[in-house]
């Protein structure tokens, strides 16, 4: 690893200042995906700001929103009993990814900033439009088993990585940022990026803010949650296909639904079309394979991840069929 | 990654040496770095860069002053500093678990935690489980189940395993399991590592 200079700080107001002195500078709070891209020079960093002790943890409901500090470790989250009883999707979304080593340290805002695990990206010996824009992509008509089906462009077909964003999505989760002159709001949605003519960048996140908490709205999905993950093995690895779902059903009747996938783009990717398609219909089968079709229209594969295809409408309806039946 | 300064104050002349012979090192691997120095005759810069952080905190109870590069990983402190080579490099990439130690209670892989990270925290190792001669129970469990084949990622294990039992994720063989699935063990030793943690959650031991 390429040595760096090493800051730490306990406001985020400061880590902001710190921040903006140099432009080759990045926060660091858990560090379990920064280290690694450090240690494999796919990041060198001049200067790293432990932002560790900025009090940033707190996980408490006020007025209709539960709120998340942006340093809350996954750990914290996942096991949190408002967490466990409002929002279940996020804690299942959470215990599905990585381990528990890696959940205690890793942190809600560094869990949002994680990068893709193509392989490309991180050999630095391939190429990749990513890490050096412009070097071309190694995926498209290489080694793409683990790539996206939905949204990609030419210059990358890589796929956002995290189980929690998934869950986010789903929950219409507003990101709180902050730079030096103040607050804004930004839709979790509208957080991260498609690659796009700009494959580098992963999300909206300017270079003068930080990531201050989520702002998540209480709603009445928790009983009808559910999670699928589809992995190469039964824990602890990266998604092929993962399914977030919440479903309201009153006499079998869908008033509200949420759906969302990861594995499948270079952002966590939001079924609107199918949850239209839903609202208001019975919880049937029938309407799940319906779902789960509309869901499929712009997808398209690159060879090796063709299985995804047919693996990603299985998982939609057996997400939609578990949720159900937790009635 | 090394912790290149294992023994301290050896005199001016061997620090400045160090400084000398990590900024070739470092012109040799980074020429973009060393570039953008030379066009603004950085030397202080670079001074600043490798310069070695004051760390403190506690292993086994016992506590340590020290002062590092802020690159060096727990993990490499750890083995490299404390000569506590029970903590084993697997992976080092986060992977297979065998780097696992307990901060402040906590599991984590001290592969990808900077030793500056633990500023003021206590950490235990393989090392600091047995209490003198006598074993901990889940290193007795460990043996009496036949835990371990080549034994290289037990210490990671044995870690791993007290922590869940502590955390309380012990309610089924299944959940066992999914809570230790970040420690591969590659001789295949899981369903007896598994037996291990039943025996010991079933004792109510606590670490």
């Amino acid at each position: 690893m390429i040595n760096f200079q090493y800051l730490r700080t306990t406001t985020a107001k400061s880590a902001i200042a710190l921040l903006l002195k140099d432009k080759n500078s990045k926060f660091i709070a858990g560090g379990t995906n920064l280290i690694d891209l450090m240690k494999r020079g796919v990041t060198a960093p001049d200067k790293l700001i432990d932002i560790n002790h900025v009090p940033l943890k707190n996980i408490e409901q006020v007025g209709n929103n539960i709120i998340i500090g942006a340093l809350a470790s996954n750990t914290a989250v996942a096991e949190n009993a408002l967490i466990k009883d409002k929002l279940p999707l996020l804690a299942m979304a959470l215990n599905a990814g990585a381990s528990a080593q890696l959940r205690n340290v890793a942190t809600v805002g560094g869990n949002m900033m994680q990068r893709t695990r193509c392989g490309y990206f991180y050999d630095t010996e391939m190429p990749c439009n990513k890490r050096t824009p412009g070097s071309g992509c190694g995926a498209i008509g290489g080694f793409n088993r683990m790539h996206a089906i939905f949204g990609t462009s030419e210059n990358c077909i890589a796929v956002h990585p995290s189980d929690m964003c998934i869950a986010l999505i789903a929950l219409d989760t507003t990101v709180v940022l902050a730079n030096a002159k103040g607050e804004r709001k930004i839709l979790f949605k509208d957080f991260h990026r498609l690659a796009g003519d700009t494959p580098q960048l992963d999300n909206n996140l300017k270079p003068d803010e930080m990531i201050i908490r989520l702002e998540i709205p209480v709603n009445n999905l928790s009983k009808n949650s559910h999670y699928t993950k589809v992995r190469d093995r039964a824990s602890y690895a990266f998604a092929l296909i993962s399914v977030a779902v919440g479903l309201e059903i009153v006499n079998n009747k869908i008033t509200d639904v949420r759906l969302a996938m990861g594995g499948v783009a270079h952002k966590p990717w939001r079924l609107t079309e199918s949850e239209n398609f839903l609202k208001g219909k019975e919880a049937t089968l029938e309407n799940f394979e319906q779902a789960a079709k509309l869901a499929m229209k712009d997808a398209k594969g690159f060879g090796e991840n063709d299985f995804k295809l047919k693996m990603a409408p299985n998982s939609i309806i057996e997400a939609l069929t578990v949720a159900k039946s937790k009635a | 990654m090394q912790s290149s300064d294992k023994k301290q104050n050896q005199g001016d002349s061997r620090r400045d040496f160090l400084k000398k012979s990590s900024l070739i090192t470092a012109i040799a691997l980074t020429p973009s770095v060393a570039v953008k120095a030379a066009e603004s005759q950085a030397d202080e810069r670079f001074a600043e860069l490798f310069e070695k952080i004051p760390l403190n905190l506690t292993v086994n109870n016992k506590p340590y002053t020290t002062s590092i590069e802020p690159r060096v990983t727990l993990l490499d402190y750890l083995r490299e500093e404390l000569h506590l080579t029970g903590t084993k490099k697997g992976c080092d990439h986060g992977q297979c678990g065998a780097c696992t130690v307990h901060v402040d209670g906590e599991r984590v892989n001290s592969c990808l935690s900077l030793a500056v990270m633990n500023e003021g925290k206590k950490v235990t190792t393989i090392e600091g489980l047995a209490n003198g001669e006598e074993l901990h129970p889940m290193q007795a469990a460990f043996i009496k189940h036949d835990g371990f084949q080549c034994g290289y990622c037990t210490p990671g294990q044995i870690m791993s395993a007290v922590a869940c039992v502590n955390e309380g994720h012990t309610g089924s063989r299944a959940e066992i399991s999914e809570y230790m699935s970040g420690n591969i063990c590659r001789c295949g030793a899981y369903p007896n590592i598994v037996d291990a943690i039943v025996e010991v959650s079933k004792g109510g031991v606590k670490a």
